[in-house]
C-alpha cells in the first residue's frame, strides 16, 4: 500500500488553474521531493493532500484512506511542519506539545516529550514561551511537533529554512534516521537542492500547477546533462517551452 | 474518549495561555464590572429616590444587567479563542490535526463557559456587596435562565466564526459588535410590549427576549414563567441547528476556495 496515491488531481480557483491534472504515488520508506519555483501549485498540492483544500477532481489517497470521505483517520497517521504557519508565542515550548500530544492521542506523552526535547535539544527551551525563541529553535519545536505521533507519513514544508548549517544538517541527520527506522514517507517541498539530493529518493518538479519532470535526483541530473540539482532546477525554471 | 481528550487538548491550550497572560484574565472580567457599576449605581438612585414600583425596576436593571453579560461573555469566549487561533497563526496546525470542527467547536464552547462564569463572578459580588442585590435569588429558574443565555452566545458566536471563514480575520470588528447591535432586540431592560409593533416580531425570534420577560415575571410574582422559558428553550435549539448548518456550509467552502490557508489575511 503506497503512503500517497495521486490520480489526476486538478484544483481550479474562478481565475487560476493552480493544480493542472497530476498524479504520483510516494511508497512508505521513500521521500520524494516537490520541487518549483513560486506559484508552481507545491503549497496547494500539499495542501490538497492534508485536507485543507478539496479538489476540483481527481482522487487522493493517503495510507489507505481515501481523502474525500475518510481524512480524519489519516491525519491521525500522517503530520505536517512549515515554517510558515506558527505555534501560539505565549505558552511554553512543553504546553505546545503537550496540546499537540493530545490532540494526536498520543500515549505515554511525557515520555515522548522527554524523547523529543533531546532529540532536539530542546530540553532547556521546555519552560521558555514559543514566541520567545529564535527562528531556528521554533522550526525545532515545529519538528518536533510533526514527529510527536510517530508518523508514517510526513509532509515537510522547508524544514531546514531559517536553520544555521550545523543545525540543517543535524536535522536532515534526524529526518533520515526517522525515514529509516520507522519506515516513514516523506514528501518534502524544499528550496535548497543540496538537501533535495541528500535526502531525496525521487523528485518531482512542478511548473504552472503541473509536473514537467520526475525521477531521482542523479537520474535528473544525468538527464540533463548538469553538475547539480540547482542546475537543473534554474534550467527547468527558465525554460520558457516547459 | 479520544474526542474528548482531543477536546481537552484545546482546553488545556486556552487555559496555558490564560496562564501566561494576566491582562487577559482581567479582561474577562472588566468589562461586566464595569457594566454592573454604571447600571448599579443607577438603579440604586432610581430606587433611592422613588418607591414602590421604582424599586422593582431598578431591580431589574441589574439584573438585566448581569444576565445580558451571559450572553455577551458566551460569545467573546467563542469568538476571542477562534480569534486566538488565527493571531497565533495556529489554525494550519490545528486544521491538519486529527481535531474535528465539531470538536475545536466543543472545546471553544468549554472555554467561553469557563470565561463567562470567571467574568461575571466578580460582578456578582459586587451586586451583593453595593447594591444588595443577590442573583440566586431567583432561586433554581436562574440556572435556566443561565444556560438559555449561554447557548444564545453560543449560536450567535458560530455565525460569526462562519462570517470569519468566509472573510478573513478582517471581519474581527464583527466579534465585537454583532451581539452589542442585538441589544435594543433582547428587551434587556424593557418589555418587548415597548417596542415598536413592526419591531415586536424580531424581538419574539430571539430567545434573549423570552428570558428577560422570565427574568422580569419572577421577579414580580416571584413565580416560573415556564411557557416563555420553554419558548426561549425552542428558539435556542432552532438557532443553533441554524447557526451549525451555516457553520458546515461556510467551512465546506472555505477547503473549497482556499480560505482555511488565507484565513489570517
Amino acid at each position: 500500500m503506497e503512503a500517497i496515491r495521486v490520480e489526476n488531481l486538478i484544483k481550479r480557483y474562478p481565475h487560476t488553474l493552480a493544480v493542472d491534472d497530476i498524479s504520483f504515488t510516494l511508497a512508505p520508506g521513500k521521500i520524494l521531493g516537490l520541487l518549483g519555483g513560486n506559484g508552481a501549485g507545491k503549497t496547494t498540492t500539499i495542501s490538497l493532500l492534508l485536507g485543507l483544500l478539496t479538489p476540483t477532481s481527481g482522487r487522493i489517497t493517503v495510507l489507505g484512506h481515501n481523502m474525500a470521505h475518510n481524512r480524519f483517520a489519516a491525519l491521525a497517521r500522517m503530520n505536517f511542519s512549515s515554517p510558515y504557519i506558527a505555534l501560539p508565542a505565549r505558552l511554553t515550548v512543553q504546553e505546545n506539545l503537550t496540546v499537540y500530544g493530545h490532540l494526536y492521542n498520543v500515549p505515554n506523552l511525557k515520555r515522548r516529550l522527554t524523547e523529543l526535547a533531546e532529540q532536539f535539544h530542546l530540553t532547556p527551551l521546555l519552560s521558555r514561551p514559543a514566541g520567545e525563541l529564535s527562528a531556528g529553535q521554533k522550526i525545532r519545536v515545529v519538528l518536533a511537533k510533526s514527529l510527536i505521533n510517530q508518523p508514517e507519513l510526513l509532509l515537510l514544508d522547508e524544514p531546514t529554512a531559517s536553520l544555521d548549517p550545523d543545525t540543517g544538517d543535524y536535522v536532515r541527520g534526524v529526518l533520515e534516521e526517522y525515514r529509516r527506522t520507522h519506515n516513514a514517507a516523506i514528501l518534502l517541498a524544499s528550496h535548497n537542492m543540496a538537501e533535495v539530493e541528500r535526502l531525496c529518493d525521487d523528485v518531482l518538479i512542478m511548473k504552472t500547477g503541473k509536473i514537467v519532470d520526475r525521477g531521482p535526483p542523479e537520474e535528473l541530473i544525468a538527464r540533463y546533462g548538469l553538475e547539480n540539482m540547482e542546475q537543473v532546477f534554474l534550467d527547468i525554471a527558465r525554460s520558457e517551452s516547459l | 474518549m479520544k474526542s474528548l481528550r482531543r477536546i481537552w487538548g484545546m482546553v488545556y491550550r486556552h487555559a496555558a495561555m490564560y496562564r501566561h497572560s494576566w491582562p487577559r484574565l482581567v479582561e474577562i472580567a472588566y468589562w461586566p464590572t464595569l457594566e454592573l457599576l454604571i447600571w448599579g449605581f443607577t438603579a440604586q438612585y432610581f430606587g433611592q429616590a422613588h418607591a414602590g414600583p421604582r424599586v422593582m425596576a431598578a431591580v431589574a436593571l441589574i439584573a438585566g444587567t448581569l444576565l445580558w453579560e451571559i450572553m455577551l461573555r458566551a460569545q467573546l469566549g467563542v469568538t476571542m479563542s477562534f480569534l486566538e487561533e488565527i493571531w497565533s497563526r495556529n489554525l494550519g496546525h490545528l486544521f491538519v490535526s486529527p481535531l474535528r470542527p465539531a470538536e475545536l467547536l466543543a472545546a471553544l464552547a468549554v472555554v467561553s463557559g469557563i470565561r463567562t462564569v470567571v467574568g461575571l463572578f466578580p460582578a456578582t459580588i459586587i451586586a451583593y456587596l453595593l447594591y444588595s442585590y443577590n442573583v440566586f435569588a431567583l432561586g433554581p429558574v436562574m440556572l435556566l435562565f443561565f444556560l438559555n443565555l449561554l447557548v444564545m452566545g453560543w449560536w450567535v458566536a458560530l455565525g460569526i466564526v462562519s462570517l470569519l471563514f468566509r472573510y478573513g480575520a478582517g471581519a474581527e470588528a464583527l466579534a465585537w459588535t454583532i451581539a452589542f447591535g442585538v441589544t435594543p432586540l433582547a428587551c434587556v431592560y424593557y418589555p418587548i410590549s415597548a417596542l415598536p409593533a413592526w419591531l415586536q416580531p424580531a424581538a419574539q425570534a430571539l430567545p434573549a427576549a423570552h428570558i428577560f420577560e422570565g427574568m422580569r415575571a419572577a421577579l414580580t410574582t416571584h413565580a416560573t414563567d415556564w411557557p416563555q422559558l420553554a419558548l426561549a428553550a425552542a428558539l435556542n435549539a432552532g438557532w443553533a441547528l441554524a447557526a451549525i448548518a451555516v457553520f458546515a456550509a461556510e467551512f465546506r467552502r472555505a477547503r473549497i476556495c482556499g480560505a482555511l490557508i488565507a484565513i489570517g489575511e
